[in-house]
């Protein structure tokens, strides 16, 4: 067992030297997060300084390689800083979905040369990538994509388009996945592609969600050329690598589960605003909600510490991202149902001041349980592939 | 802590299960009952061999003090094949209570032999059918420099049999447990059929004179025991809970592959399949809740009660949908004595209802969490 008392000591004195104050505040709402890319304007001189602090120190991926820039960290060390960034009340200092989707791929599937090119900068958040996966006719069905890529020797000619991009406007890369063969079953010739998003040709349109917010984007593809070495993994088997990366996808969107720092327990939350007798909420069909509402909330949260230790411990369930996708997302759209029934009718209001964020997150919940693979297409890969259910 | 079992843990649940499987399978439940029996002895004289009732007790008084992860690895198993012991309500429940209020007397007196399985007691505790010891009446007077204890304890499951009574009194000074012979002049028991063949009993204790070193620790000194105790009970039922979930689950599952109707695999319609999938995930979840109470009791975290409480409303609504389920999916069959899986529906009715059923720990939750 590794002794993880110093490391947890020096840690503790380095994040209170560097963790600027306003970085230790919790977030208003989600525009407080700090994405990095070229086109990153920081909101503060603390959320530049804390970026670029913890990417030094590779804190910003905190287990991967440090020969790339990562931290380097055991699983245990790991542990450690976030609980110690969680004990001052952290931000994390970089929100992307280079360390959340593509760089787990990278690691494991890209050449040496690309790993050097690419995750130093995802590390540092120097690049803000956004994925193109789902197609207009390909939701759900995801393999049927069409988007094509034709090899004209020294090139890949890209044309199609995605949807549901998110922050495709905001982005400098893409991690895209091409058609390269079309008489094959759909799974195969699918290829995992690379390409930066001021190439000619590339275009974004946000669209408009019910909460208000575009963190969408339709995407086209006209006449974009890729080099050769932008293609990841073998050319024609990119499923493969689009399988791994949705698994990190769905644990990502899975951890909208878990209250994040500094919200207070939905129960002491109703408590405090709708009032209590003998100690006890006094609307007890709210108590009621709320308490089966924390119970899975607090088992869910064991559970994602369970499938962690279990990992380390070499014991992976495999399958699991489907059930953290699957139980996070309507866990979370069930928080949000109860804060809203807590706010009563203030909670209704949509005009961007404080109250009017509310509303919003109800809304943009909604969105939880059908991006990175809808609730049903979870039910139905654990109905297959755990529980062996015939097809 | 890592919420995983350790090498050892996962080796004594290994055994439980190898053991319970080949030798008390739930055809063992079944020829109990057949045979108009309401326990298994010779289920209990071979976990006594093995050493089992001693796992919570102390090294010192010749228990395994193998900790309350064991415990409940055990039960889980046991939950598996429904296989019935006082296992919990003697080897778990009693033996914390009394480890925790016992003096060093008491605990050399009763302690071993629960250890060995030689002896059996049981929590007689609630009054109300709903574990509020709140509304405890059953009377403790002094008498004759000893005490004389009336009242009555109702649906203690395997009362009957039990050697020991632990039982729970009030007088003006509060609450305190005598440890009391199950034969002492002046109780009476009746005993009625449950569910799921057991017997409980309805205790009554008339004017019962015992001396004054059968009261466990001070008279008003016994409430902290008393929630550790249903702390560990609570944790400890999950487990048992928690196997039976799993295992309606899995015989649930094989059904959907075998079964066939419309000219196809059950298993192959989507309404059936999300409705696994969707359990398939609650009882992974329930996993993580089960083991988390049962770590906590051994480090005694004061996180402990909030997850015990968390862990038996949690389980106690997830074996209720597991074995509902179940019956379900297997159609017909299901809803007939001659095919087990009924056994498993009826087993979780009792255990759900053990030491504070779902409403119960449901409040004491939120209680806990200060709303």
């Amino acid at each position: 067992m590794e002794n993880l008392d110093q490391f947890r000591a020096e840690t503790r004195e380095w994040l209170e030297a560097n963790c600027p104050e306003d970085m230790r505040q919790p977030m208003r709402s989600d525009e407080d997060q700090c994405w990095g890319g070229r086109k990153w304007v920081f909101q503060s001189e603390g959320q530049q300084l804390w970026l670029e602090r913890m990417a030094t120190k590779g804190w910003t991926a905190p287990r991967w390689p440090a020969e790339y820039g990562g931290g380097g960290l055991s699983g245990g060390e790991a542990k450690v800083l976030k609980e110690e960034m969680s004990r001052i009340g952290a931000r994390r200092p970089l929100n992307s979905f280079g360390l959340d989707m593509l760089g787990p791929a990278l690691l494991l599937y890209a050449t040496e040369e690309q790993k050097q090119q690419y995750i130093p900068d995802i590390i540092n958040g120097r690049i803000r990538w956004c994925q193109g996966y789902s197609e207009p006719n390909s939701g759900s069905d995801l393999a049927s994509l069409r988007t094509k890529a034709e090899d004209m020797g020294d090139h890949y000619l890209i044309n199609g388009s995605k949807v549901w991009t998110s922050y495709a406007d905001k982005a400098d890369w893409i991690f895209c996945l091409v058609r390269t063969d079309f008489d094959c079953p759909k799974h195969e010739g699918i290829s995992f592609m690379l390409f930066d998003m001021a190439s000619e040709g590339v275009s974004t349109k946000p669209i408009k969600l019910i909460s208000g917010s575009s963190p969408f984007c339709e995407t086209f593809f006209d006449n974009v050329k890729v080099p050769k070495g932008n293609l990841v993994g073998t050319l024609n088997k990119g499923w493969e690598i689009a399988k791994y990366l949705l698994t990190h996808e769905r644990e990502m969107i899975g951890g909208f589960g878990l209250a994040g720092g500094g919200l207070k327990p939905l129960g002491q939350l109703a408590a405090s605003t709708r009032g209590t007798q003998d100690g006890r909420l006094r609307d007890t069909s709210l108590r009621a909600e709320a308490i089966s509402f924390e119970l899975d909330e607090m088992a869910f949260g064991l559970t994602i510490e369970r499938i962690t230790d279990e990992t380390k411990a070499g014991q992976g369930t495999g399958a699991s991202s489907s059930i953290l996708k699957m139980y996070g997302t309507e866990l979370n759209k069930l928080r949000m149902e109860l804060m809203m029934a807590i706010g009563g009718t203030d909670s209704l209001n949509f005009e961007s001041d404080r109250t009017g964020a509310l509303v919003k997150s109800w809304l943009r919940s909604k969105a939880n349980s059908i991006e990175g693979g809808t609730t049903e297409v979870q039910l139905n890969i654990i109905a297959k592939r755990i529980l062996g259910l015939p097809a | 802590m890592a919420l995983i079992l350790d090498e050892e843990q996962q080796l004594l649940k290994d055994s439980a299960k190898a053991f319970l499987s080949e030798n008390f399978p739930v055809s063992a439940l079944r020829a109990m009952r057949d045979s108009g029996n309401d326990h298994m002895p010779e289920l209990w004289a071979q976990m006594s061999e093995m050493g089992w009732p001693g796992m919570v007790v102390p090294d010192a008084y010749s228990g395994l003090e193998f900790g309350y992860v064991g415990a409940g690895v055990v039960l889980e198993e046991m939950g598996r094949t429904l296989a019935l012991s006082p296992f919990l309500s003697s080897a778990v429940v009693s033996a914390t209570l009394i480890t925790k209020l016992g003096n060093e007397q008491q605990k050399e007196a009763l302690l071993p032999s629960i250890a060995s399985g030689e002896l059996t007691a049981v929590l007689a505790a609630d009054e109300s059918g709903h574990y509020n010891l709140d509304e405890v009446a059953t009377e403790a007077k002094a008498s004759d420099g000893g005490f004389a204890i009336s009242g009555s304890k109702r649906g203690v499951i395997d009362g009957h049999h039990a050697d020991v009574l632990l039982v729970v009194c009030k007088n003006d000074s509060g609450s305190g447990v005598f440890a009391i012979p199950s034969d002492s002049d002046g109780i009476s028991i009746e005993t009625r059929l449950i569910v799921d063949s057991q017997r409980a009993a309805d205790i009554t204790f008339t004017d019962v004179f015992v001396g004054a070193d059968a009261l466990l620790g001070e008279l008003g000194g016994a409430d902290e025991a008393l929630d550790f105790t249903l702390d560990v009970a609570a944790a400890c039922s999950s487990a048992e809970m928690l196997g039976i979930a799993i295992e309606s689950f899995e015989r649930t599952v094989g059904y959907l592959k075998e079964r066939e109707q419309f000219g196809s695999k059950i298993g192959t319609f989507q309404g059936l399949q999300h409705r696994a999938a969707q359990l398939f995930a609650e009882i992974e979840v329930t996993k993580s809740a089960v083991l988390s109470a049962l770590q906590a009791l051994d480090a005694d975290s004061e996180k402990r009660s909030v997850l015990a409480s968390m862990a038996k409303a949690k389980c106690s609504k997830v074996v209720r949908n597991a074995t509902e389920e179940a019956v379900q999916m297997h159609g017909g069959i299901g809803m007939t004595d001659e095919f087990d899986i009924g056994f498993f529906m009826k087993r979780a009715a009792v255990c759900r209802q053990a030491y504070g059923d779902y409403h119960f720990h449901a409040d004491r939750f939120a209680t806990l969490r200060g709303y």
